[in-house]
């Protein structure tokens, strides 16, 4: 027996081809949009995995580090490090910015652009939670100042300069998918450097800072010699983080760790699974939101296409099928090359839309996850909106008068 | 015709069929749940490396001089500039002396007027000798007579007691005359005091320098211990290095020193390490050396940021490992090691490492083990991998 479906393909393969890629490019598209959610997600988690931490110690009545500010003397992590159960805990500081590359060679030269790239910089311990867990390229970093390990997609390559408020860093390292929540690369720098870029001020904020508080006369006593530069001083340095991370011994509950921490240490403490809450549900709640709205009304309307392309194909064939039915085809026949042909435009369409989406996934400037299990429940989902299509087509070709073949 | 036509057809179809699914094939093998993880791996190799330190520190005066005045007063002159270059004992500044001058003249007129009265006291002196003779004379001339019985013997008595009278007159002149020399002597040592404290308002410099800081103008008032001027002796600059306490093993007197200043970032300076410091920074975590430069450069400034790099003696022969191939799994750092394709972490003990991300590997890893340095994700022992020449970005 000839499978009529075939034939039929074979007789407009042009047509059925482009309707399959245009379908494809279609389900492409929301396999992106679900990619786009997805990678969000994703994002946070990264975030969290990257860090490498059981257990978050931040600022009493914060929800920091991430959500909220948070604010921390940096000798805290001493008596973190006694509780009973701690395995390691290290100081770290996030800050978002516009970090820039500088020319190596210097700005005079004709090939020096200065280009700023916005990063979550990244203040750690080395060898200490906080560090990047692996490399792509590169080195980690040894020296105790003006070194930096930078995300891939910063752009940063192996020996660039980059400038982080006064200084200049050696970029000695490259990582992959170290991204702030809001998909930012992030870029490691030591914590004592990332400390000072946090809280110093510029240059002619801290000058002023000085005549400001030399004009105090209950500060600038003729009688005290020394009592200005005292103060000022001790207003240049700050000796503060953002958090405190920190890895539980194997076995032990992290909840365990955190209550003496929030009962007796005055600080706020949160496990990976109180983290990833405030992360997922909290922070980047509205925009996933707004991305998954989105991909539900678009996931509506690509059915809905789907399902009028295989309707108007199905009535464009109407004299075919009056004739097949005039040569006396079985119904059944002519339902199964309609269910077919839905089917198979469907499956194309599947895979094109696939291919298509992992293929332009990568350029998107933010992290784009097209996960295994959204394929499949995109391929069941393009079945079953072909096969409901298909039998809105299949009742009207069945309803055909087979005297529309001859006549009008 | 019609069927090579079809013909034609079905072998178009096919090819762009069996492309749609070879592409198909490819997008799953490149990423999801099967795409292998790509790895760079290196063959263990044995050999030495050179330690270094690392730090930043700041250019200091070995010695620096606050001249200041010892009492409150205020400054008259100044006679120096910031940047001029003093000899020793020459004069930077002079506080107002107020009266001391006055004092001065008004001692010297006292010490003036204890001559006088020495003279005085001298005089009387011989006066009342010369009345102690006349009275020794009469009374011995009395006795005689008295014995004689030609004068009663109330006169003679009289006359004996008119001689003691006289030598003890003679007694208080000697000692009004030691009086006067001894206020004499009080005045001018008064006076010698107030020549010192004179000279005192005039600050002078204690040692050959230059002048860094001139902090009071003359009709300032300034405090005792209050600096009018600083001097620095510029040979005596050295750079204070500070270490992060974690890093800081083999730090010790001559280590040689590379110094980078931040003004010229082109240039390292060669010098060594002068002196470590016993107490170390508690709350910065850092220890603190001195490192002096053998040849500073003209125009060195106090104060100015330089990085420090230490150069520690060769170790011995071990394994040396990229830094980037340590990881940590599980509370125990180690490795991954390639065996047969499939991977296995071996836990490893660590030695020195160097600045160039070179660590020594004490146990764990044996020469010619082929061990991962970068990945694209982080591993376990049941991911997929393919090896490739670099992952990302140019190697330097």
């Amino acid at each position: 027996m000839i499978s009529l479906a075939g034939r039929d393909i074979l007789h407009s393969w042009g047509k059925f081809v482009l309707t399959g890629i245009g379908l494809g490019l279609l389900i492409g598209v929301t396999l992106t949009m679900a990619g786009v959610y997805r990678g969000m997600v994703d994002d946070a988690r990264a975030l969290l995995n990257n860090s490498g931490a059981d257990l978050w110690v931040v600022q009493q009545d914060t929800q920091g580090p991430y959500a909220e500010s948070s604010s921390l003397r940096d000798d805290a992590v001493r008596s973190v490090l006694g509780i009973a159960g701690v395995e390691r805990a290290a100081n770290v500081t996030y800050l978002t910015m516009q970090v820039r590359r500088t020319n190596v060679a210097g700005p005079t030269s004709a090939g020096g652009s200065d280009e700023d790239v916005r990063a979550m910089v990244v203040g750690f311990e080395p060898g200490q939670p906080g560090e990047p867990g692996y490399l792509v390229a590169g080195r980690h970093i040894t020296r105790s100042h003006y070194e930096a390990v930078a995300d891939v997609r910063t752009g940063f390559a192996l020996g660039d300069r980059i400038r982080i408020r006064r200084h200049d860093y050696t970029v000695v390292g490259l990582t992959r998918r170290m991204v702030s929540s809001g998909g930012d690369p992030m870029v490691f720098i030591p914590l004592k450097d990332a400390q000072e870029a946090q809280f110093l001020k510029d240059n002619d904020a801290i000058v002023n800072e000085r005549a400001r508080t030399a004009a105090n006369p209950s500060l600038n006593r003729p009688g005290v010699p020394g009592l200005l530069e005292a103060i000022q001083a001790s207003q240049a340095n700050n000796r503060n983080v953002n958090a405190i991370l920190v890895q539980v011994q194997p076995g032990i509950d992290a909840e365990r760790v955190a209550e003496p921490v929030r009962r007796w240490k005055h600080l706020e403490a949160y496990t990976r699974n109180q983290m990833e809450e405030i992360l997922v549900a909290k922070l980047i709640a509205t925009s996933a939101k707004q991305i998954g709205m989105f991909l539900v009304i678009l996931a509506i309307v690509s059915a809905a296409i789907v399902a009028f392309i295989i309707y108007t194909m199905t009535l464009g064939k109407i004299r075919e099928i009056a004739v097949l039915k005039l040569i006396g085809t079985r119904n059944r026949t002519i339902a199964g090359m309609i269910l077919q042909q839905a089917l198979g435009l469907g499956l194309i369409g599947f895979i094109v839309g696939k291919v298509a989406a992992t293929f332009w996934a990568p350029i998107f400037p933010k992290y784009v996850l097209l996960e295994s299990g959204d394929a499949v429940r995109g391929l069941v989902a393009v079945v079953v909106i072909c096969a409901l299509a298909s039998t809105l087509a299949i009742r009207v070709a069945l309803k055909v008068d087979p005297a529309a073949a001859i006549g009008g | 015709m019609k069927l090579s036509s079809i013909g034609m057809r079905r072998l178009v179809l096919g090819l762009l069929g069996l492309g749609l699914i070879a592409a198909m094939v490819f997008v799953v093998m490149r990423s999801g749940p099967l795409a292998p993880t790509r790895v760079t791996v290196v063959q263990a190799a044995e050999g030495r490396l050179t330690p270094a330190l690392f730090g930043i520190g700041t250019v200091e005066a070995r010695r620096s001089y606050l001249i200041g005045p010892t009492v409150a007063g205020r400054v008259r002159t100044v006679a120096v500039d910031v940047g001029d270059r003093v000899k020793a004992g020459q004069l930077l500044a002079e506080m107002d002396p107020v009266d001391l001058d006055e004092r001065m003249a008004a001692l010297d007129a006292s010490v003036t007027r204890a001559g006088s009265a020495i003279a005085a006291a001298d005089a009387q002196r011989r006066d009342a000798l010369a009345r102690k003779e006349l009275a020794a004379v009469n009374a011995r001339r009395y006795v005689e007579l008295g014995a004689q019985n030609f004068i009663s013997a109330g006169a003679v008595e009289a006359r004996l007691q008119e001689q003691s009278s006289a030598d003890a007159v003679v007694s208080a002149a000697d000692a009004n005359l030691a009086a006067a020399r001894q206020d004499q002597q009080r005045l001018a040592a008064e006076r010698a005091g107030l020549r010192q404290q004179r000279a005192n308002v005039r600050l002078l410099a204690p040692a050959d320098g230059v002048v860094t800081s001139r902090d009071s103008e003359p009709g300032s008032t300034v405090v005792a211990g209050q600096a009018v001027v600083r001097v620095i002796d510029p040979a005596s600059l050295w750079v204070k290095v500070r270490l992060d306490q974690g890093r800081s093993a083999g730090l010790a007197a001559s280590l040689p020193a590379q110094v980078v200043l931040r003004s010229n970032p082109g240039q390292s300076i060669a010098g060594k390490v002068a002196r470590v410091e016993a107490v170390s920074d508690s709350v910065t975590e850092e220890r603190v050396a001195q490192v002096s430069l053998d040849q500073p450069p003209p125009g060195l400034s106090v104060g100015e940021l330089a990085e420090v790099t230490l150069t520690l003696p060769p170790t011995t022969l071990a394994v040396l490992l990229p830094n980037a191939a340590i990881k940590r799994v599980q509370a125990q750092t180690g490795v991954w090691t390639i065996d047969n394709g499939s991977l296995r972490f071996a836990p490893v003990r660590q030695g020195q490492a160097s600045l160039d991300g070179q660590v020594q590997i004490l146990e764990g890893v044996k020469v010619g083990t082929t061990v991962v340095v970068h990945s694209e994700k982080d591993l376990a022992a049941k991911t997929r991998i393919t090896v490739v020449d670099s992952l990302a970005g140019r190697q330097p």
